[in-house]
């Protein structure tokens, strides 16, 4: 695993959100981001079958764009969310993981614009899509 | 005969039973920590602080979704809850011992969208939700956030929904 897939992962691991719900950082690419999450238990939404809440999917979802931000070749020194859209496409199979996917298009002096995709093991249909604006530069 | 009104007593126990149940079921909502707030049918969701919410430690800041789901939680549980109050109130709905394998399916997110007005401060979150539209198949929820003062927002969001078909 190269160096800075490292330290990025090292950046996750001081979340206390995402470690709260065992966020890995899996791959990262000038702009691109892959993080995936367990199932467990306490991210249940519906008891009787077991589906992941929604909530969980968005913040898998919020972080893993925040990480294509910050491995931008433009180097913003610090992202946070503007404004970020799901759609969700159907419920995530009960037990398997989910596997984010972000990738920042565009970055201006101020914004980045980013997409994101999630999966569980049936990567055919995604779970859900996200699109989001987050800031760059200098903290808002 | 003029029916008499119930006793108060009985109408909260009522009430906040089937709230409770709503709420305690949801593994992901204990796991958060929302408590819910009800004053006659109005719904206040309340994020209490802790550690496990913050995204920026460096800040520190509420992490983007640790409000995002907190908003989704509050427009779930607000939109559920109206569509319940009918049938708890009319004595439709069996309201004694009730628990969550005994309530209504929940509606289905189709989409949530959330605006970050202001960074999530390290301190209690509130919510509260309003069920713009409330059709028998799709629901649209706006939900505003504050923190310490209820006319600056942290975050708002607007979401729509698949309702659940009516059992029975």
């Amino acid at each position: 695993m190269s160096n800075k897939i490292k330290l990025a992962g090292q950046f996750i691991q001081a979340l206390p959100h995402a470690v709260a719900l065992g966020m890995t950082l899996d791959d990262l690419d000038a702009g691109t981001a892959v993080l995936s999450m367990p199932y467990s238990e306490k991210i249940i939404g519906d008891p009787r079958t077991g589906v992941v809440h929604g909530g969980a999917v968005s913040a898998l979802l919020d972080t893993c764009c925040g990480a294509a931000v910050m491995s931008h070749p433009s180097n913003p020194p610090g992202t946070a969310t503007i404004d970020l859209r799901i759609e969700y496409l159907r419920a995530a199979t009960p037990g398997q993981r989910i596997t984010a996917t972000a990738t920042c298009y565009h970055v201006t002096r101020s914004v980045a614009f980013v997409r994101a995709t999630a999966t569980d093991e049936d990567t055919d249909v995604p779970v859900a899509m996200a699109t989001g604006t987050f800031t760059a530069g200098a903290s808002a | 005969m003029i029916k008499r009104p119930e006793p108060v007593q009985i109408v909260k126990q009522r009430r906040d039973g089937v709230l409770k149940a709503l709420v305690e079921g949801v593994p992901y909502i204990q796991f958060l920590g929302i408590e819910f707030e009800r004053r006659g049918d109005e719904l206040t969701a309340i994020l209490p602080f802790k550690e496990e919410l913050i995204g920026n430690p460096i800040l520190p800041a509420l992490h983007g979704g640790a409000t995002s789901a907190f908003l989704e939680v509050t427009a779930i549980i607000s939109l559920s809850w109206t569509n319940l109050w009918e049938r708890m109130e009319s004595g439709a709905l069996e309201t004694e011992n009730i628990d969550h394998n005994h309530l209504p399916r929940m509606p289905k997110t189709i989409d949530f969208t959330v605006d970050y007005l202001r960074s999530g401060l390290p301190r209690d979150a509130y919510a509260r939700a309003r069920i713009t539209r409330a059709g028998r198949r799709y629901a649209s929820v706006t939900v505003e956030a504050w923190q310490d003062n209820r006319s600056r927002l942290y975050a708002q969001a607007t979401g729509h929904f698949v309702m659940p078909r009516q059992e029975s």
